[in-house]
């Protein structure tokens, strides 16, 4: 009794043990603070950002020159199906998941996340999974699953055992990943300090907020279709075998109600970070703030409406294209508006041009490129042309890799400061920042005309005329991935030898991550303070607070 | 009308004269046409979209900096402006849905077709049945594996080319029925405007109307396993006596193959005839060798399947794998003679030496067991 009673008695006047910095291996594996489960979100989702990106030029090496030099095509198809999976399952989303964990708290003025242990779960079941993918499913019989991403029905009833552990892999992600989303509404909902009310808070917890109700919303969709798959392989049922009465296209409306609104969950996220970035260097509050809100809502909502874009050519009614073409084409009404309104904020704004602003700008001017290919593709009498091609592939490499991706480096290098307390090179920070940019449209920009002139996607070889385009392509995708190697040497020697940055090192830095301390203390908003605050988190006055 | 006219015209320059290998290819339909315009207009929107848009965005970064010593202002709302950049881009977004929808609706109008070919995507080729003339075929990807490894033996249609293309007269309207044997196909020919997806156990249909002779060529878009890269398709469009000719001559070397189900093959012939099938069909998976890809595609080479077990071994060929839907039921593909050809080289070639000899007449009946 007297045991319990004391360990559950507050010890005044000693240091309590709960907030000491826990040290050693223990530290992350028991890991319950949000700044420690954020970073360990953040190297994961890097690491596998490089394993990703090295199956990438697998692909990029293939494809070099006609003929096949380097992989049967079954391994050329497990490369891209796996560069696929892990891009978005395993670099993309625990990346923003770790944003979201590292700097939420501190811009809402939340102790913690809501639930830290489950937060610490939330990201223990990523590498099991990244490891059953990667490592596993390549060495088992038959290798890797081979049928794209999109795993399509009844293509990934045919593969060997690689399908059933990425099948497995996809559903603890998905675990992951809701547990993670459950975590990022609950802290938002409930954990905001008083003053910072839902009208009020940052772009990037909107965002998050929002992107986190789309993954609860449809990973259970995907772990259900991908279930489906596994009862059709082992135990006898016939959902997407029509001589059993089942429907392959079936497969593709499960997938895409999932698919679809996954890829606003890669870019919600980006809108959010870049909609902090730009006004803090244009110094110059957000444009717009609340039709921004609103936007980031329709965008969310129509993204349930649209899926079937992914399916044009499998045979749908005249009517069911007609819907599904115009509901995606007002996607971009919102979509424009978020445009215009960073533009917005840029104007007559007094900006400068730190490796963050070069990042959110990058990431503005290319991800409409992919928009407005994306409008292109939404005509469905166009997309009958282009659906499966190469132009596909550059159009959601524009929306993905300098959408979400570049948003990334962007977060990364502006929050870089607060996470560390240093300062990363600036030099190579903008270094880094041209190279990407020169090397990712050598990359991607080419393959418009590869896909106008005919080629399909997913294929190990090709005929002779496109070989100049292809050749340019897997130059440009080697530079590109080089230049990642300069990021991770910056931030790698920044930790340690960087100068010490000032509590807000940005000057036209106005949420509440920059109030207080650099580094932010262990034990940030232990006891919430009272804010006022602006719109867009912009914090005008903060009393009390504490840390430890 | 006059509008949309306008917008065409205005679409439609420069006239048709795609730039080789940077633009959608030359089209030679009414529908690949009005793709390639509509196309472009997106193009000259889109385009001079981003012009605009980041001509302001670069003009203010050129002149709201802070080092030109431009001072932030601090407004953040305008309403006026907010509702005029959401109007804008829906109206242009409606401008460009009227002539897509003119467009999906033709495309979907497959009515009134002349002939009619039903075509059934393979794992790797594609068969082509003219279901009013009683001509059928399979068409094979022709580039030999050779050209896969040595530039020498490249052609210029590498990749592109099949044994037997699939024959079409101008200026009729062909309808094709779509479906696929085991996943997903789509047949894809970019200067005929069509693509529509194969899909196994349903039926789907598309329609074109090919304007003058030619050869046009186009792959499989769906992806659909290890070879999906290797199965094109050839649309030869020949003007309609050409077309009248070249059916007949087709009808009567069908009358002339027929064979004989009750003839008997000696070992020699049989051996011959097994390699070729062996070829078209087999090799993909099981390799020249016969030694398989180990873990995915099972070894022929010593296998107690192609040693012994000489009826499980005709029923697997027959009917397909229950363990793995990778092996086709060759009998709804192949006649008896191909299929007994075939089990006879497999068990007579590489280290197989048992001497059977499988004829017509098995196979048939085995398939008289099944059906």
């Amino acid at each position: 009794m007297t045991a319990i009673d004391s360990a559950l008695q507050p010890a005044h006047g000693t240091a309590p043990d709960h907030h000491a910095k826990p040290q050693g291996i223990g530290r992350w594996l028991f890991a319950t603070n949000h700044k420690d489960i954020g970073s360990l979100y953040l190297w994961f989702a890097f690491s596998m950002f490089i394993f990703g990106g090295v199956l990438a030029l697998c692909i990029r090496a293939e494809l070099f020159r006609p003929g096949l030099q380097f992989w049967q095509p079954e391994l050329f198809n497990q490369f891209t199906t796996l560069h696929g999976l892990i891009m978005v399952f395993g670099a993309i989303m625990p990346a923003f998941t770790g944003l979201a964990n590292w700097m939420l708290p501190l811009m809402i003025g939340a102790p913690d996340m809501a639930f830290a242990r489950m937060n610490n779960w939330s990201f223990w079941l990523l590498p099991p999974a990244a490891l059953l993918l990667l490592l596993i499913s390549f060495a088992v019989p038959g290798g890797a699953a081979a049928a794209g991403w999109t795993l399509y029905a009844p293509l990934s009833t045919q593969m060997g055992m690689g399908m059933d552990l990425t099948i497995f892999a996809i559903h603890i992600m998905g675990v992951s990943s809701i547990m993670g989303s459950i975590n990022i509404i609950v802290t938002i909902l409930n954990l905001r300090a008083p003053g910072m009310t839902m009208m009020k808070m940052p772009m990037f917890a909107w965002a998050s907020l929002i992107t986190a109700y789309l993954i609860i919303a449809v990973m259970p969709v995907l772990a259900g279709v991908v279930t489906m798959v596994l009862t059709d392989r082992h135990f006898g049922t016939h959902f997407f075998n029509a001589a059993g009465g089942g429907d392959p296209v079936l497969y593709q409306h499960i997938f895409w109600f999932f698919g679809h609104p996954e890829v606003y969950i890669m870019a919600l996220p980006a809108f959010g970070i870049v909609s902090h970035i730009i006004p803090t260097f244009s110094r110059k509050p957000l444009f717009g703030y609340t039709s921004m809100v609103y936007a980031t809502s329709s965008i969310a909502i129509l993204s349930f409406m649209v899926w079937a874009h992914h399916m044009f050519t499998t045979g749908m009614p005249a009517t069911a294209q007609l819907f599904f073409m115009y509901a995606t084409m007002l996607i971009a009404v919102p979509t424009g508006v978020k445009v215009f309104n960073w533009i917005g904020t840029m104007w007559q704004g007094s900006m400068s041009f730190e490796t963050p602003m070069l990042f959110a700008i990058g990431f503005i001017c290319l991800f409409t490129v992919g928009g407005l290919s994306g409008v292109t593709l939404s005509i469905a009498a166009i997309d009958i042309q282009l659906q499966d091609t190469y132009y596909v592939v550059a159009h959601f490499h524009y929306v993905l890799v300098a959408g979400a991706l570049f948003s990334l480096f962007a977060a990364v290098y502006y929050w870089f400061p607060k996470m560390t307390g240093r300062m990363y090179s600036e030099f190579w920070g903008r270094f880094h920042f041209w190279w990407s940019l020169l090397w990712f449209n050598v990359t991607f920009f080419p393959m418009h005309f590869l896909g106008l002139a005919g080629m399909p996607r997913r294929i190990p070889d090709y005929n002779m005329q496109f070989t100049d385009f292809n050749t340019l392509a897997s130059v440009g995708a080697f530079c590109f991935g080089l230049g990642q190697l300069i990021f991770f040497a910056n931030m790698l020697h920044s930790l340690r030898h960087g100068r010490p940055a000032a509590a807000r090192p940005w000057e036209g830095a106005d949420t509440l991550e920059w109030q207080i301390a650099t580094p932010a203390p262990y034990h940030s908003f232990v006891e919430a303070p009272d804010l006022e605050v602006g719109e867009n988190g912009r914090i005008d006055a903060m009393h009390g607070g504490k840390h430890h | 009308m006059a509008c949309r006219r306008v917008l065409l015209l205005l679409a439609g320059w420069p006239p048709v004269v795609p730039a080789a290998g940077v633009n959608l290819p030359l089209p030679v339909t009414a529908i690949a046409r009005d793709i390639y315009d509509l196309h472009m207009l997106l193009l000259y929107i889109t385009g001079s979209i981003f012009v605009l848009v980041f001509g302001v965005m670069f003009w203010a970064i050129l002149h709201h900096r802070k080092s030109a010593g431009h001072q932030a202002k601090h407004f953040h709302e305008n309403t006026t402006v907010e509702i005029v950049w959401t109007l804008i881009p829906l109206l242009i977004l409606v401008a460009m849905a009227w002539p897509a929808t003119r467009l999906i609706l033709l495309q979907k109008s497959s009515a009134g077709a002349e002939l009619t070919i039903k075509v059934t995507g393979y794992q790797w080729k594609w068969h082509y049945d003219y279901l009013d003339d009683g001509v059928a075929f399979m068409s094979h990807l022709s580039t030999p594996q050779s050209a896969i490894r040595q530039v020498a033996d490249r052609g210029e249609h590498y990749l592109l080319e099949v044994d037997q293309p699939l024959v079409v007269p101008t200026g009729t309207k062909v309808r094709l029925l779509l479906t696929a044997n085991d996943v997903i196909h789509s047949w894809w020919v970019p200067q005929l405007g069509v693509k529509q997806d194969a899909i196994p156990g349903f039926v789907r249909d598309a329609w074109f109307k090919v304007d003058r002779p030619g050869t046009y060529r186009g792959q499989c878009a769906e992806l659909c396993g290890k070879d999906h890269g290797f199965m094109p398709i050839v649309v030869v469009a020949k003007a309609p006596a050409d077309y009248q000719a070249w059916l007949a001559a087709r009808q009567k070397t069908a009358a002339a193959n027929l064979e004989d189900p009750n003839k008997v093959w000696p070992l020699a012939e049989l051996m011959a005839r097994g390699e070729k099938v062996y070829t078209q069909n087999c090799v993909a998976c099981h390799q020249a060798g016969g030694k398989g890809i180990p873990g995915a595609f099972p070894a022929l080479d010593g296998s107690a399947m192609a040693t012994k077990d000489k009826p499980g071994h005709i029923d697997i060929v027959l009917n397909g794998s229950k363990k793995n839907a990778a092996m086709a039921a060759w009998g709804k593909q192949l006649s008896d003679t191909d299929i007994a050809a075939v089990i006879t080289y497999e068990r007579n070639a590489w280290g197989n030496h048992t001497g059977d000899v499988v004829q017509p007449k098995d196979i048939k009946a085995a398939r008289g067991g099944k059906a």
